[in-house]
């Protein structure tokens, strides 16, 4: 697999490590333990079909990136620096 | 036999090499196979199960029977297929598979033994009694089957892994691989050719065909020649793409030396990972066998087989040749022998409208139904409509028609579709994205048609990748696909073989669709059928046909099997190449890693990192003595020690403060510049990840430290928490680990030894516990840090890594002055357990800050990683496991990691189990072992009697419970 980084390109998928679903990105704002929290820790779905994760370029530019791929097909459909999404969403 | 003028061998260059211990002769050129044809050499192995004596079915590398050991000692290969093997002088093959000599193996006697040894004999006869199985069943039958032995010593032969990239990847060189190639680079891409064999043109080497009117080899020179003009293909020989993958990611293994003599600079595989925009299989096809009864005698062989050793090698296969075929194409076997002055027996053709093409008796509607000769064919019974006569032949050449090579195209889940019109599955669209099958591997089977599929193939990549497709011109070639009629087995008396390795018949399939084994998928591993080092390759079609009849169902219905990668076996050798020994994983040295070496040291590894285990002095005998030296040392007097493996992280900006305080549990914008703080860093669950200290050396820069072991880890996590959660956050963070050389400088006298080298001297008052700052160290500027991991007055001294060496050997030369010395891994965690300090035995990942005691740290003045999660009630129960300390009072003194805790009383089950002991060292400060542990309601226990237990070890202690720290617990020597 082969996952093109914006800042370094088209690169092995060895250089790169998965964390999780793009949820992480959207960090609950309570202080204290929460349903949201829980959620946010906790609660994933496992689609079938397009979904959204956060891949670490470790071996590269060290970039969080957001990748949009397909779990069926495993065609990578959108990559993106994490930074500028968590940007965008405020 | 050598056909004089026939063949692509170099005649000149005769070879010697030996087989079973006997010595033959080839010529450069040959395949292992080849060469023991030209010499006679029908024999070649024994089959799986029953041992029967087989030949050489094949010439390439699906061959299922010419399995050979190569070479001998510790770099004996096994399971080499000898049409693969070329030969070279002093090559050593051997058979394999066998008990005693080769024609005489002493377990042929399972062959006496069909009946019993049927499809799924050892599912229902080894099941008991349970316990014979490991000590009796299975030693036996690894014995008596298996396909060759591995030497069990390591394997001393060099491979070698590699990465290449191209625009458009050709998979062979047949007339569609090197059509699509030329038209590739010419439309300006950037090719790669693998080809599996050692020669390009796939079967335009094998055939008598002409293309543009010259001889197929000669125009596949031309091609090679105007490929090499374009300066865009990379020709890659003895070449097999094994694997597609993802993201146009192909696997391919290179045969770099195996083909030469051992040489050292040459290594004997390379395992390629290809990355290509796109690619075009252009794979071929392998002629299928036809299951009649004892259709396995060496002699029989497949139809296009015997073409491809009269036309490459020059070697006849037999002096007297049959065929047995249901397709025009076969009859160019016996055009191209008769050509070659080797009689032609009969042919064979199961079709009844068959038409000879040429002088040769032929048997229309004929069917083999028989065969005979022991070690070799001497004969075989034919029968014609109601009659039956017998042939003298000593070579019978088969086909059943042609399977497309689509192997690939299943790789990622793509299911072959049959086609009705040629009798086999083609592959399904779109299979593996980016790959385009063009030619006889799509199920196309003429020249000039392939040609022109090639041409397509390699302009449908290029538009795929936005370039234009050229003009090319489509040589002339024949246009004959012929005609076939398929015919998957001919009942009659004794076993029709299908696959050849696996010792699978006819038979087999049959009993597996009767034991209700009907799905393709049970019927393959129930009868092994497809699961031998060909996978089936030669012989799934054919076993798929018979499971439809068997069942009542159409070939469609019934399905297929699809291939998984390898394409053809890879060496393990190879895919780990590089990673052998010292090469499995990087070592990370430091800068005293020479001056701890030449003192002696044992250097252990520390993640990457390999540090000293202990400093030994003469007259040492054990680590321990060395050990209880230094601790005692370190507490007297002073100790140097290379901490340099701590990550270090620099962090830098306006808004550096408020990003430690976000990831930290503690407060870091309190902290005053020139001053150093302990923090705890949790995960978001709530359990601490990490701990280290983190210095201020000015408003908006803090250096922070992580243990050696999360050094990675938290520097990801920094990442994620800046990029991911606090991109509004103004900092820079860069690991700087390798750049500062660091050493501690440890004891009551370590400020006395400092005061000799740095450049202005520091005294208490003006460098007090927990402070840091600039210094200069023998003209270099160096950061200095008063920071304790012993509870002893303690600095460490970080310089620029180039300064390192020479720092340590001046540190270690003035401790020992002052009666000090270095020391090492061992007594800094004696040290360090003395004094109640955590490392990751204890922060092990279940471990929550309330249970080291440290949950009043999470400030409640500020949000930080983990606070929320942290607050659960459950990771705040008094109950959990918590730290505490431990010594032994019984007659037994011994403590030991990983041992659990019981109340005295209680059985040492799981069900009493209260708590296990994370670090334990003999400490000479106590004199006694003393431990670090957690116990559930921990601190509450001290001072209570509990048992320590060690299941692995057999150890059993009687300790108390104790605070966790041992030496100085008001802290007045670490800030003396």
């Amino acid at each position: 697999m082969r996952i093109k980084c914006p800042l370094c390109g088209d690169r092995d998928s060895r250089e790169y490590t998965y964390m999780g679903h793009e949820t992480y990105l959207d960090r609950p704002g309570d202080e204290g333990w929460s349903a949201d929290w829980d959620d946010y820790l906790h609660l994933r779905d496992n689609p079938a079909g397009v979904t959204r994760d956060l891949w670490y370029h470790g071996a590269g530019c060290t970039s969080w990136l957001l990748v949009e791929r397909d779990t069926v097909t495993h065609d990578i459909l959108r990559v993106e620096l994490a930074r500028d999404a968590k940007r965008g969403r405020g | 036999m050598r056909i004089e003028g026939y063949g692509r061998i170099d005649r000149d260059t005769p070879l010697n090499f030996s087989f079973d211990a006997r010595n033959f002769q080839g010529f450069k050129g040959d395949t292992l196979a080849s060469a023991l044809l030209a010499n006679g050499v029908r024999l070649m192995g024994r089959s799986f199960k029953y041992h029967r004596p087989r030949g050489v079915l094949t010439a390439g590398s699906e061959e299922p029977n010419a399995l050979m050991e190569i070479g001998q000692g510790a770099a004996r290969t096994p399971n080499v297929r000898a049409t693969m093997q070329e030969v070279f002088a002093g090559l050593e093959a051997h058979s394999q598979n066998r008990m005693g000599p080769l024609r005489h193996d002493l377990l042929s006697v399972n062959d006496l033994l069909p009946n019993f040894l049927s499809a799924g004999f050892y599912y229902k006869t080894f099941m008991w009694p349970r316990a014979f199985w490991e000590q009796i069943y299975e030693p036996v039958i690894r014995r008596a089957a298996g396909l060759g032995s591995l030497s069990g010593q390591a394997n001393p032969d060099r491979y070698e892994t590699g990465f290449a990239h191209c625009d458009i990847l050709v998979i062979g060189s047949g007339p569609t691989g090197l059509m699509a190639a030329l038209t590739a680079a010419e439309g300006g891409a950037d090719v790669i050719l693998a080809e599996e064999s050692a020669h390009f043109g796939g079967r335009l080497i094998s055939e008598a065909e002409e293309l543009d009117g010259q001889p197929g080899p000669d125009w596949v020179a031309e091609m090679l020649e105007a490929l090499h003009e374009t300066g865009r293909v990379r020709l890659m020989n003895r070449t097999t793409v094994t694997g597609a993958y993802d993201g146009g990611t192909y696997g391919a293994l290179e045969r770099v030396g195996l083909h030469l003599p051992m040489t050292p600079d040459l290594p004997q595989e390379c395992f390629w990972r290809i990355h290509a925009r796109q690619a075009v299989l252009a794979a071929g096809a392998l002629e299928r066998p036809i299951a009649f009864p004892m259709n396995d005698r060496p002699g029989i062989m497949m139809a296009s087989a015997i073409r491809s050793y009269l036309h490459h090698h020059g070697v006849a296969a037999g002096r007297k040749v049959t065929l047995f075929a249901t397709n025009d194409d076969a009859h160019r076997t016996a055009l191209d022998l008769m050509a070659a002055g080797v009689e032609v027996a009969g042919v064979m053709d199961s079709r009844t409208d068959a038409q000879a093409q040429g002088d040769y008796p032929l048997f229309a509607g004929a069917q083999v139904i028989s065969t005979r000769g022991r070690q070799a064919l001497r004969e075989i019974t034919i029968r014609q409509g109601g009659s039956e006569q017998r042939i003298e032949t000593d070579c019978l050449g088969v086909s059943g028609g042609w399977n497309p090579t689509l192997h690939l195209t299943c790789h990622m889940n793509g299911r072959p579709v049959w086609n009705e019109d040629i009798a086999a599955f083609v592959p399904t669209e779109g299979a593996v994205p980016g790959l385009t099958p063009a030619g006889a591997c799509n199920g196309v089977y003429s020249t000039s048609r392939c040609l022109s599929a090639g041409v397509a193939a390699a302009g449908a990549a290029l538009q795929a990748m936005g370039a234009k497709a050229p003009e090319m011109e489509i040589p002339e070639a024949s246009d004959s696909p012929g005609k076939a009629r398929a015919l998957w087995l001919v009942e009659g008396k004794g076993r029709a073989w299908l696959d050849f390795a696996n010792d699978v018949t006819s038979k087999d399939i049959k009993l597996a669709a009767q034991e209700n084994f009907r799905s393709v998928e049970h019927m393959k591993r129930y009868t092994t059928q497809g699961m031998a080092p060909d996978q089936g390759k030669n012989s799934n079609i054919g076993a798929l046909a018979l499971l439809a009849d068997a069942t009542g169902r159409a070939i469609p219905e019934t399905g297929t099997t699809t291939y998984r990668p390898p394409f053809a076996p890879v060496s393990l050798a190879a895919i780990g190449a590089g990673g052998q020994g010292k090469a499995f994983a990087p070592q990370r040295f430091t800068t005293s890693h020479e001056a701890s070496v030449a003192r002696g040291a044992p250097m252990i590894e520390a993640g990457l990192w390999y540090r000293p285990s202990y400093v030994p002095r003469p007259g040492e005998a054990t680590w321990r003595e060395a050990c209880d030296r230094e601790v005692t040392m370190v507490r007297t007097h002073v100790g140097v020690c290379d901490v340099s493996t701590l990550g270090k992280i620099d962090i830098q900006g306006p808004d550096a403060a408020a990003f430690l305080d976000f990831v930290y549990a503690n407060m870091f914008s309190t902290l005053k510049v020139g001053r150093v703080r302990y923090g705890l860093m949790l995960r978001e669950d709530g359990h601490v990840m990490d701990d280290g200290t983190t210095a201020r050396l000015g408003e908006t820069h803090y250096v922070m430290t992580t243990t050696t072991a999360a050094a990675g880890e938290v520097m990801k996590h920094l990442d994620f928490v800046q990029q991911c959660l606090r991109p509004d956050l103004n900092l820079r963070t860069i690991s700087v680990t390798e750049q500062w050389a660091q050493f501690g400088v440890v004891g009551p006298r370590s400020r006395e030894l400092l005061n000799t080298l740095l450049d202005s001297p520091i005294d208490n008052d003006s460098f007090p516990f927990m402070a840091c700052g600039e210094v200069g160290v023998a003209g270099v500027a160096a950061r200095l840090f008063r920071i304790s991991f012993s509870g002893e007055q303690a600095y460490e001294i970080a310089v620029p890594a180039r300064y390192g060496d020479a720092l340590y050997r001046l540190l270690v030369a003035q401790a020992e002055a002052l009666g000090g010395g270095a020391y090492g891994m061992e007594a800094l965690n004696v040290l360090r357990i003395e004094k109640g300090f955590i490392t990751h035995s204890e922060i092990h990942g279940r471990i929550t800050a309330f249970d080291i005691g440290m949950d009043r740290m999470i400030s409640a003045r500020k949000m930080c990683i983990g606070k929320p999660a942290a607050s659960r009630a459950g990771l705040q129960d008094p109950m959990r496991e918590r730290l505490i300390g431990l010594k032994p009072v019984g007659a037994v003194k011994q403590l030991t990691a990983g041992a659990h805790l019981f109340e005295e009383g209680a059985a040492p089950v799981a069900a009493n189990d209260l708590g296990y002991v994370t670090s334990v060292g003999f400490s000479p400060t106590m004199g006694h072992f003393i431990g670090l542990g957690f116990l559930s309601d921990g601190p509450s226990r001290i001072g209570d009697r509990m048992k320590m237990v060690d299941h692995l070890r057999g150890v059993e202690t009687l300790v108390e419970i104790c605070d966790p720290v041992f030496h100085d617990p008001e802290g007045e020597k670490l800030r003396g």
